[in-house]
């Protein structure tokens, strides 16, 4: 390569990785508000703000999901098996919702530390299965956590 | 190694020849694989355990989402090829390829919210991954527009190439939004160290998709640059026998 090309290409390069790290300083500064969700531990930390609307995520806890026999309205919680954060909801929930699936969940935490949302959205995970597959592994009582929910609920 | 053919580039008559030998290979691949890429995955793959059939839309969405930011790459490494070389046809291959980029990235787009609607409950979360693949759309009409918008060729070139190589920045963001952050979109269902987190009689049918797109992407790239040279070479000798021979 003959020096004219070897010192515009390290010029370029030189750019980029300015970009680069200006870009991630930038990215790493707003860490907080890029963040789509609090996780149950940060909510209990007081790391979310208080009065404000926030997004809380984690997995709906087996045996936690209770409906009211009259209205729409449902109460379970959510988990990231350390700490855990009561949801209140009044409407339809997606459906995926099940418990063992992970959720996201936008609301106001009220005074007894119960959130009270008025958005409830599924997360799928990275995992996917036959159907025949799904009940194999029950069967062998190998079916990861998480999916454990949903197979009840399908049969 | 020996770097002949990347020298031989810089020749437009070269590149229009050899495309010309390539391009019936590569629209015969593209049209088998995305033929049987389509009727194996939305017909005989089977039904995800907890989403049904709406699964079947990463048939789709993914191989489109992998074009759009692999055609990005492709953008800026044209770009360094036509600052540092200084290659006229570097600058024919950004120009061309960036409106197909955009339309990959458009269809990715669309795709993902079509499929959160059921999924998630939601059209739309500005979660990190969505975002950053909205940016890329939007660097990429930077891209067209900027190209379109300055008369001069030379000037274009430099421009868009500079646009390309800083945008290239966004796509490892792109990339690792799902491990930096909690978003809504799932992490990577396919990972370089690890077996895939699905079976084969799904994920075989998207990697064909996938290769069949990469094909399909390399037609029409190659279709637009061939007119585009004709279009610039137009006062060259070969051009004009060219397209005296095909008139």
């Amino acid at each position: 390569m003959n020096p004219v090309r070897k010192k515009r290409l390290f010029i370029i390069l030189g750019i980029l990785a300015g970009v680069g790290i200006a870009v991630g300083l930038a990215l790493s500064a707003l860490q907080q508000n890029i963040n789509l969700f609090y996780t149950p531990t940060q909510i209990a930390a007081g790391e979310a703000p208080k009065d404000t609307r926030i997004r809380a995520g984690g997995m709906v806890k087996e045996g936690s999901v209770s409906r009211s026999a009259d209205s729409l309205d449902v109460q379970f919680v959510v988990t990231d098996f350390a700490k855990d954060v009561t949801i209140r909801y009044r409407g339809i929930l997606p459906d995926l919702f099940r418990e063992g699936q992970g959720i996201v969940a936008l609301g106001r935490v009220n005074g007894e530390g119960v959130l009270v949302a008025d958005e409830v959205l599924a997360k799928h995970d990275e995992n996917y299965m036959p159907p025949e597959v799904t009940k194999a592994l029950k069967d062998s009582g190998k079916l990861p956590a998480g999916a454990m929910g949903s197979a009840e609920s399908k049969q | 190694m020996n770097w002949t053919w990347f020298h031989k580039l810089g020749s437009p008559k070269w590149f229009y020849d050899i495309s010309g030998r390539w391009l019936p290979w590569l629209s015969v691949a593209a049209a088998l694989l995305l033929a049987v890429g389509t009727v194996w995955g939305l017909a005989f793959a089977p039904p995800d355990y907890q989403q049904g059939n709406s699964f079947r839309i990463i048939y789709i969405h993914v191989p489109a989402a992998i074009l759009a930011q692999s055609c990005y790459i492709m953008l800026a490494v044209a770009g360094v090829v036509g600052l540092v070389w200084k290659m006229k046809l570097a600058d024919v291959a950004l120009q061309c390829a960036a409106p197909i980029g955009a339309w990959m990235t458009f269809v990715a787009l669309l795709t993902g919210a079509v499929w959160g609607k059921p999924t998630w409950g939601a059209w739309w979360v500005w979660d990190a991954r969505l975002t950053a693949m909205l940016i890329l759309l939007f660097l990429y009409f930077g891209v067209i527009a900027l190209g379109q918008s300055i008369s001069n060729r030379d000037s274009a070139a430099k421009a868009c190439a500079v646009l390309a190589i800083v945008g290239v920045v966004n796509i490892p963001i792109i990339k690792y939004s799902v491990d930096w952050w909690n978003t809504l979109h799932q992490p990577a269902t396919f990972k370089v160290t690890e077996k895939p987190a699905m079976p084969a009689e799904m994920w075989v049918p998207l990697l064909i998709m996938v290769i069949g797109f990469y094909c399909f992407f390399a037609v029409v790239l190659l279709l637009r640059m061939r007119l585009e040279v004709l279009k610039r070479e137009s006062r060259a000798s070969w051009v004009k026998a060219e397209v005296e021979r095909s008139l």
